[in-house]
């Protein structure tokens, strides 16, 4: 077995291991999606409308909630210290990681979101439209994720601050993400999502191997 | 650093002792200071008793004489932030994070003031204090990044690694900038086909020109002064820190 | 003072803002690097003072 695939097992038998974690995350991502209509009322029409936007929003808190589970229990038992080591690059561990990461924290809410657009009454094409539109935009916010993890791992409470440095980056991803399920420009903005997505994937790996490599010595 | 090499240092090499830094730019610090009190108050005469009102504006174009400025402060202090990461990881020179810690805060408030002059010149102009337009927006995200910057560096205890995890930060933010301006371009035109006037526009009339070169000068001459000041104060600093490093030590055993 | 027009709230308002704002910075600035100067000087003084009796005894 190549030192890739091994770690891709590792760290999805440590993901699965808690299977608390995946649970939570779904139900977070549900609560959020389901507490919007009591703030803005009942209206079918209105919550429609405004659905893409909650769906996004929702998916968007519920990964900054699974971010910390990136490096943060590698710090604290050293073993980031001996992937560092390895002979795999660093880059590689955290490609690794960072596919886990989508798998079980991005793909639960894509099968979880049905239900949501269910509740907030979207109709059928329209919902073909956001689960396009989330699986390609999600790599994205996971390789922000990971960038925001990778920066504040050395900080004791680092989980406040990576959301806020993440914020700002998703902005892009949350406009692109909500045009391409409603506005009319959908086609360039799905296009776009998925250019923005592929550039966050490739690069994130080096960027957090070098944030990780900067911080220890 | 290469210490061999004394007698034929480049000046690169030279300003990288902070010591050597301080001796050199303090004389600086002075003439600096002059001539942006002196840009101040020739533009703010010009700017209020030498310029007429725009036919398009009518007296409002006075705010631009504050706003664009600090606009053009909030993008260029980013620009040097991100040299001087560069500075610290490609380079690792001494002073590059010196120079990035003492330029966010003053890139913060020129943003911030980029913000509050726009949102008063918004009010009459738009009707509005707050439109979600392309400039604006893009200059709130601007604002974000700086703050989360300026938490992240406050966050860590060791300043030498803060300076190194900041500066990559702040490099993945600079990569970022271009697409949240161009994403936020493209949703302000999706959902409102602009009109907005645009400032500096085609062909402004040399009076307004004037004072709005002179503004622009004295401020970016402002952040030049306070930023050449704080980067001494942090440099003391640090050897504030040092030395109540080493008395502790002494303390110690 | 010249007339500001219908909008003369709003032009003052953005100047006063940045001025408080400048002379704030300023003022820190000023502040900031007298409080180490000072700092630094303690120190500086008292170093020698803490070594002496160091090598002394």
């Amino acid at each position: 077995m190549s030192p890739f695939m091994a770690m891709l097992r590792r760290e999805l038998r440590l993901a699965l291991r808690g299977g608390g974690d995946v649970l939570i995350l779904v139900l977070f991502f549900m609560i959020v999606g389901a507490i919007v209509p009591f703030a803005v009322g009942p209206d079918q029409t209105l919550l429609a409308s405004i659905a893409p936007g909650i769906i996004w929003i929702a998916t968007f808190l519920a990964m900054l909630l699974g971010l910390e589970r990136l490096f943060r229990p590698d710090h604290e038992d050293g073993s980031l210290i001996l992937l560092r080591q390895a002979e795999l690059p660093l880059s590689a561990v955290i490609a690794a990681k960072l596919i886990v990461h989508w798998l079980v924290s991005a793909v639960p809410l894509l099968l979880a979101s049905p239900i949501l657009a269910l509740l907030l009454a979207i109709d059928v094409p329209a919902f073909g439209r956001t689960l396009v539109s989330l699986a390609l935009g999600t790599p994205a916010l996971a390789a922000f994720s990971a960038i925001g993890a990778a920066v504040t791992v050395p900080i004791r409470h680092g989980g406040l601050i990576a959301p806020i440095l993440i914020a700002p980056l998703s902005v892009p991803v949350l406009i692109f993400g909500v045009s391409a399920i409603t506005s009319p420009q959908s086609g360039a903005a799905t296009l776009f999502l998925a250019a923005l997505s592929v550039m966050a994937v490739a690069l994130t790996p080096f960027v957090a191997a070098f944030a990780i490599g900067s911080a220890e010595d | 650093m290469s210490n061999d090499t004394t007698s034929r240092q480049s000046w690169w090499q030279r300003i990288a002792h902070p010591g050597q830094f301080v001796a050199w730019t303090t004389p600086l610090l002075m003439p600096l200071a002059i001539l942006t009190a002196v840009l101040f108050v020739v533009g703010l005469w010009f700017a209020f008793f030498n310029s007429p009102e725009d036919y398009q504006m009518g007296d409002t174009v006075r705010i631009m004489y504050v706003h664009v400025p600090n606009a053009w402060l909030s993008q260029f202090v980013y620009a040097v932030i991100t040299v001087s990461a560069l500075g610290t990881l490609v380079w690792r020179h001494p002073l590059a994070d010196v120079s990035m810690k003492a330029a966010v805060p003053l890139g913060a408030l020129f943003t911030a003031l980029a913000l509050f002059t726009g949102a008063l010149w918004g009010r009459p102009t738009w009707g509005t204090f707050w439109e979600w337009d392309g400039r604006m927006t893009s200059t709130l995200v601007l604002l974000f990044i700086y703050l989360g910057i300026i938490a992240l560096w406050r966050a860590f205890d060791d300043q030498l690694r803060a300076a190194r995890v900041v500066a990559v930060f702040t490099l993945v933010g600079a990569i970022n900038i271009p697409i949240i301006k161009f994403s936020v371009d493209w949703w302000s035109t999706l959902h409102q086909p602009a009109s907005v006037f645009v400032p500096g526009g085609p062909r402004m009339p040399l009076s307004i020109q004037i004072p709005l070169f002179l503004m622009f000068f004295a401020f970016t001459f402002l952040f030049l002064v306070l930023h050449l000041k704080a980067m001494h104060t942090e440099i003391k600093r640090r050897r504030v820190m040092t030395l109540q490093r080493k008395l502790a030590q002494r303390a110690t055993p | 003072m010249i007339d500001l027009g219908p909008h003369a709230v709003f032009i003052i308002w953005a100047y006063i803002g940045v001025l408080i704002s400048v002379f704030d910075v300023i003022a820190w600035t000023l502040f900031d690097a007298r409080a180490t100067a000072r700092q630094l000087a303690t120190l500086e003084a008292c170093n020698p003072r803490q070594r002496r009796p160091e090598t002394a005894a």
